[in-house]
Formats: structure tokens, C-alpha cells, sequence
């Protein structure tokens, strides 16, 4: 493959896409297609040496499949070594404070962390205070930016062979995102994400779940289906929590169902289309019907492998540009 | 041995005193007021404030059980530094200050160890656990100004309701923590647009409106005194307002960051601007001010509450609440209300001073011949930036780092003894 482009990154850390401006955000989204081709290479070597010989470690305190593989594959194909810590194998349950648990992998000379945790602004506090480039892989319900960026990157690529223009952006596109908004830090990502780059969100679900002021982050907000569905090109539906309905969120998944779920019925209301999205792991027929997970638009499985390529376009764009941000540093 | 404190502008707001002039000390005491006063020592106090020593009547001082955090010698000299001569100490100690054996001790480590006076508040019910009330006629005897479970409100209505006719018959205003912890649910933060883009769960300004109401609706079931700590919020302050109109027994405070912070500091300073009540938002930063100016809130109290940095170098949901407030308050004052306008310096001082103590009934907050000699002298003009570093405090956990106020203390004395000299 040819060079790949860095020109025009200069942030250490990616902690959320409230941070990125649009330039940032195409810049990613560009970087990915020449990783989406290694991983479907001819040859069946889906390996470059970009990041030959350094060090991500992949720290997750919540449990994660899909993420925790998607980062570690994209580490490996880009040759780096890769180093798993889960909060079990951790010092978080010795007392050890995260700056001390940081510090100690830092002192192995890591190069990037990658870090899943439960709690909001558990990734900026390290970000500000440590030299290691660290990407946010979820913190608490605040944002998800690898999974705002894989999730844009995918709804791109179906906007274009839709319009048959390579150039194609998500100026105008509508997306739906259907579900729990509140505790959901795909949500955010995604609006933010998304509405930077001219896509017009709107977020639905039941009224329990959606945070106060949810419309000044640049997206509409409505408790109706049907409503949000009606002009959608783009259906998102977020996983509900099973445990919702014990704190008093949802009488019952039986009513979620009835109002929420998107299934045959449900979709009739969005245009033929509209294709359907989700961040996994699905709760099959809660918040998504088995037959519109499996069917013909659903684009689940893409979401899946683009998240490969752009987490290692993401990794790239960290490791190999100009490093404009060690000279703020003292 | 005497001394004056020479050609300063000498405001006593009780009585209304503003003029340039001297004060002499001899004894412990205000041996006089008036111009070219002669005494042994001689303290220029020219271009400065001379009044009351101020009065906080909620700091958490951390001793017994968290001394870490804070000593009741430490919390003196951070008062002293910040210009207070009367502070009343919060009871969620370890143990908490229950019983009269407990309120001597927190008496006994100020006189050891604090340049300024401690004035003890004292649980009104038993470990703070709202089910048993207090000996308060004992811990009243013992010298506590007042009784709180500070740190949480009384859950039980009929707890509550007994404790303040107790209270009142022993002669002991409740000090009201308003918070109904029902719709807590881990909450970090001000409930709003800042705590769903930030992703922190919140604390809707509805749990201390609900419980302002109550408390003041139980204040007037058993015409006792109730005393509304840390008011925070516009729906807060109306409450009050209204209570007061229709001629309540109650009184309230609010401290420097509710005037001067919204939830947004969140973003900027994460753990050190998580408190609780927590900043909200900006109609209620206009709310506060209004209610400091029409005198619906009475005095102003810091609510400081010291933590060790490492207790607040988590992520912002594991980090206690609270910040440190006395060594700030004043510049806070001087520099968010008089300067702007919003009340005359000689106002301000009266809620640091006479108005906070004459809530709880405190020997304090006056200057006048034959009173006792607690002053406090202040460069109104002087700028400075905070840094906690140099903080006497324990505690560094301050929203205000880096901040430029005007204002600062140049001496403060207690009982005629120099308590703290910059």
C-alpha cells in the first residue's frame, strides 16, 4: 500500500468526538478504507508494519467483546505488541488509584493505552496528566468515540453506493437512534459525531430514558417511534439493559417492546431505504427483531469489520503524525 | 500591652460604624474606637478594612476520625488566614460529635491547637443515623451552639418533627442539611444539559427543593428554629423567600460558589468543583445573588470541607463531595457581590459577621469598645491569585485555582492575640 497520509493530526489522545471538529473526523474517516483493504488481502497477510514495535495496552475494566478484539486485532495488524489488562487482573481492586496503575504500565514504556471503564472522565483525567496517547474505548456513559467513528465511517459508505458518488458525505443524511439515550455513551458519540458532520440526529425513547437538555448537544429529541422513524436513513438501535426495568426506568420489557422495538411493523414507518444499525451485543427480539437483524438491511456485521479499519486508521493517525502535541509538553 | 490598628476604614455593620479611624486593644478587649489613639504596638492598617472578625457557621474541621483531611488546629489557622474569628464546626466526624463527652473534646483540641474560636456543632440524633435523638440538654450544657446531622437531611418526618420541639425546648437551633437522598441514585453532579454531556449522573434541584419544604413546613408545625444550610438553587431560594414571608422561623445561607460557579466548573476542575449541593446552573447563580440582596438569604457560610488530594484525584463519581471555602470567601465576597454591586461592602460584611452569629446566637461578628477584640483587617484593593499550595488549610480541593480575586486579609485577631498576619 502507499504512504499513508498523518497530515493535519495533532491531538495525543482521542477521548471523544465532542473534541474533534469536522476536519478531524473526515481525516479518520478517510485514513480507514486503505486498512479495510489490508484486512481483505489476497495474499491473506492482513498485517503492516506501522506500528512495528510498540506497545498498545488494551486496560478494560468493564467487560467487552467486540471492542476489546476489535482494538486488539487492529493493533496486530498494524504489528504492534499488544498487552491485555482487565480490571480483574488489575490493581484497581488492591486500592491502587488509576494515575498509580498508569504510571506503573508507563514505567514498561507503553505507547498507547487504550481504556474501557465505568465511570465518566475516567479517560481525559489520565489523558491530561500522562504521556501516553490514550484512547477512550468507552468511559461511564459519556462517549465512545471509536464506535461514534466506525459507526459514521459505515453510514458514509452506504450513503455513497446509495448515491453512486465516491465523495459522498453525510451532509442531510437522517439518523435515528432508538433507545436508552441516558445511560448510553454511543448515543453521544454519535450525535456528536454524526451532526458534526451535517448528518440530523434525532434520539427516541421512552421519556425515563433521555437525558435532560439532550437537544443542545444538536439533535431532536421525540418519544414516538414511529415519529422518529418516518424520515430516517439511517435506524440506530442502541442495546437496553435488561436491569432497567428493577430501578423503576420501564414497567416491564413486555411495554418496551410494544413501543420501542424495532421489528417489520415498526419499520414500515422508515423509508425502504433506511438501513438499520446496531452497536452490539444485540438483546435479539427486545430491541431489535431476529428477522430485521438478520435481513437484508441490517449492516450490523459491517459496523463489525469497519471497526477494525478505523481503529487502526485511529492508530495510526495517533502514532505516526507529526506529534505537534509533544511540544506542549514540558 | 497594647495595640492599635491605625487609620483603617473601621466598619462595625451592627451598629453601623463606617469611618476612618483607630482601635485600640488592651486585654483581650476594644479598649477604644476613635482617632489618633496612642497603645505600645501599632498595626498601620491605612488603605485597609477594619471590622468584626468574620463568622462562618459551617466548616468541617474532620477531627475526630479524619485527620488527614483536616485538624481542628489546621481548620483554625485556615480560618484565621481567611480572615474568621468564629467558626462553628460540622458534627460527621468519626465518631460523630453525639453526646456532650464529644463536644468537650472538639472544645478542648480548639484550645490546644486553634489561634481562632471553635464553636461546636453537636448531632441530633444519635451517630447521625436519624432514628434516636440526641441529649441535647447535656450537649447543650457542654457548649454546642446547635444540633445537625449535617451531611445527610432527617429521613423520618416524625424524627425530625420531635427533634426540632426537643431542640427548641433545649434552647439549640437545627441546622438543616435539605436533601432527599430517594432521588440520588449516585448523582455526581448538577442535574442538566452539563451532567448529560458530561455523562456523570445528577442531582436534580429538586432533591433540596422538596426538603427545603418540608423542613420549613416542619419548622412552622413546631415553631422551632430551623436553619437552611447551603441553599443552592432558584427553586431553593423562592422557598425560603416564601417561608420568610409568611413569617416562618427559619433562616438560610448559601456559600461563595453558589454565586459564583455554575456546573460547567465541573468540566474545567472535575472532583475539586464536586460538592453537594452541587454548582447548578446560571438562573440559579442569578437566584442566589437576588436572595443575598433582598435579604432573603441571611448569612454567608463556606460549607468548607477539606479532603485529601489524593481522595479527589479519582474519577469525578468516586471522589467524596466537598471543597475548602474559608480561605477564599471573603476575595469571593469582595470580589463577585460588592464589586459588581450587588451589595454594599458594609452588607457583606454583616452577613460574614453579626448576621451569621446572631443565627445562632454567638458572642461574635461586633466591634465595639468593651467587646471582645476579634478583628479582622483587610486590603480590599490587594489582588492575588489562588493557589491551594500555599493554603494553611489541609485541604486543596478548590474550584478557584488559578483564580485573580481582590481582597485579602492582612491580619486577624482573636481575643486581642495576633491569630494570623500575612
Amino acid at each position: 500500500m502507499s504512504e499513508v497520509d498523518t497530515a493535519g493530526w495533532t491531538r495525543k489522545d482521542l477521548i471523544g468526538l465532542e473534541d474533534l471538529s469536522r476536519r478531524e473526523i473526515e481525516l479518520i474517516l478517510d485514513t480507514a478504507p486503505q486498512f479495510v483493504e489490508i484486512s481483505k488481502r489476497e495474499s491473506g497477510i492482513k498485517k503492516v508494519p506501522l506500528l512495528q514495535g510498540r506497545l498498545v495496552v488494551n486496560w478494560f475494566f468493564e467487560p467487552s467483546t467486540r471492542t476489546r478484539a476489535s482494538f486488539e486485532l487492529a493493533a496486530k495488524r498494524l504489528s504492534a505488541d499488544t498487552l491485555a489488562m482487565s480490571a480483574s487482573t488489575s490493581s484497581s481492586t488492591k486500592g491502587e488509584t488509576l494515575h498509580d496503575t498508569l504510571a506503573n504500565i508507563e514505567a514498561m514504556h507503553s505507547d498507547i493505552v487504550v481504556i474501557r471503564h465505568g465511570h465518566a472522565g475516567a479517560a481525559r483525567m489520565l489523558a491530561e496528566r500522562h504521556s501516553s496517547q490514550i484512547i477512550n474505548a468507552g468511559d461511564g456513559y459519556h462517549e465512545h468515540p471509536t464506535q461514534g467513528l466506525l459507526d459514521a465511517y459505515t453510514i458514509r459508505e452506504h450513503v455513497r453506493k446509495a448515491r453512486r458518488d465516491p465523495e459522498a458525505g453525510l451532509d442531510g443524511v437522517r439518523v435515528a437512534i432508538i433507545g436508552d439515550i441516558s445511560y448510553s455513551r454511543v448515543a453521544r458519540s454519535n450525535i456528536w459525531g454524526l451532526t458534526k458532520l451535517g448528518a440530523r440526529v434525532v434520539v427516541c425513547g421512552p421519556s425515563t430514558l433521555m437525558p435532560p437538555g439532550i437537544e443542545h448537544m444538536g439533535c431532536e429529541a421525540t418519544t414516538d417511534l414511529r415519529e422518529a422513524l418516518s424520515q430516517a436513513d439511517v435506524v440506530y438501535v442502541l442495546r437496553i439493559q435488561l436491569e432497567r426495568q428493577q430501578k423503576a426506568l420501564l414497567p416491564t420489557l413486555r411495554e418496551y417492546i410494544r413501543l420501542f422495538r424495532v421489528d417489520r411493523e415498526s419499520l414500515k414507518a422508515a423509508p425502504p431505504h433506511a438501513i438499520v444499525m446496531h452497536p452490539g451485543p444485540i438483546n435479539r427480539d427486545i430491541e431489535l427483531a431476529s428477522d430485521v437483524a438478520d435481513g437484508s438491511r441490517s449492516v450490523v456485521l459491517e459496523q463489525v469489520s469497519n471497526g477494525v479499519a478505523v481503529r487502526m486508521a485511529i492508530m495510526h493517525l495517533l502514532v505516526n503524525s507529526g506529534k505537534g502535541w509533544q511540544k506542549t509538553e514540558d | 500591652m497594647s495595640l492599635v490598628i491605625a487609620n483603617g476604614h473601621v466598619i462595625d455593620p451592627a451598629s453601623g460604624l463606617s469611618k476612618t479611624g483607630d482601635v485600640l486593644i488592651e486585654d483581650g478587649s476594644v479598649k477604644a474606637i476613635g482617632e489618633n489613639v496612642e497603645g505600645d504596638d501599632r498595626l498601620d492598617a491605612a488603605g485597609c478594612v477594619v471590622c468584626p472578625g468574620l463568622v462562618d457557621i459551617h466548616v468541617h474541621f474532620r477531627e475526630p476520625g479524619f485527620e488527614s483531611k483536616e485538624t481542628i488546629a489546621t481548620g483554625g489557622q485556615a480560618a484565621a488566614r481567611g480572615g474568621f474569628t468564629s467558626v462553628v464546626t460540622m458534627p460527621n466526624t468519626d465518631p460523630a460529635i453525639d453526646n456532650a463527652g464529644l463536644v468537650d473534646f472538639v472544645k478542648r483540641r480548639a484550645r490546644e491547637g486553634s489561634p481562632i474560636k471553635v464553636w461546636p456543632s453537636a448531632c441530633a440524633t444519635k451517630e447521625r443515623a436519624g432514628k434516636q435523638m440526641t441529649e441535647m440538654a447535656e450537649i447543650r450544657e457542654a457548649g454546642a451552639v446547635a444540633v445537625t446531622d449535617d451531611g445527610s437531611d432527617i429521613e423520618s418526618a416524625w424524627v425530625l418533627r420531635r427533634v426540632l420541639e426537643y431542640a427548641a425546648m433545649c434552647g439549640l437551633p437545627y441546622l438543616a442539611h435539605c436533601e432527599d437522598a430517594s432521588l440520588m441514585e449516585g448523582g455526581a453532579m448538577n442535574e442538566g444539559f452539563m451532567s448529560t454531556r458530561l455523562g456523570l449522573p445528577g442531582l436534580p434541584k429538586a432533591m433540596e427543593e422538596i426538603r427545603i419544604d418540608r423542613n420549613c413546613r416542619l419548622a412552622a408545625l413546631t415553631n422551632s428554629h430551623v436553619h437552611i444550610q447551603h441553599v443552592s438553587s432558584a427553586g431553593g431560594v423562592a422557598i425560603c423567600r416564601q417561608a420568610k414571608a409568611a413569617g416562618l422561623p427559619i433562616t438560610c445561607e448559601t456559600a461563595p460558589h453558589y454565586w459564583t460557579l455554575t456546573d460547567e466548573a465541573v468540566m474545567t476542575h472535575g472532583a475539586n468543583a464536586k460538592m453537594n449541593p452541587p454548582l447548578r446552573e446560571a438562573a440559579d447563580v442569578e437566584a442566589v445573588k437576588e436572595g443575598l440582596a433582598d435579604g432573603t438569604i441571611d448569612c454567608i457560610a463556606t460549607d468548607h470541607a477539606p479532603h485529601t488530594v489524593t481522595e479527589k484525584d479519582v474519577e469525578v463519581q468516586l471522589a467524596p463531595f466537598g471543597i475548602v471555602g474559608l480561605e477564599t470567601s471573603l476575595a469571593l465576597v469582595l470580589t463577585e457581590l460588592v464589586e459588581p454591586g450587588i451589595i454594599t461592602l458594609e452588607y457583606a460584611l454583616a452577613l460574614m459577621t453579626s448576621r451569621a452569629a446572631d443565627i445562632l446566637n454567638l458572642p461574635a461578628g461586633r466591634l465595639h469598645e468593651g467587646g471582645p477584640a476579634d478583628i479582622t483587617v483587610f486590603d480590599p484593593a490587594a489582588e492575588w491569585t489562588v493557589d491551594p499550595a500555599v493554603f494553611a488549610s489541609l485541604g486543596r480541593n478548590t474550584p478557584f485555582t488559578g483564580r485573580t480575586l481582590r481582597g485579602q486579609v492582612k491580619a486577624t485577631i482573636c481575643d486581642g492575640r495576633v491569630a494570623y498576619q500575612a
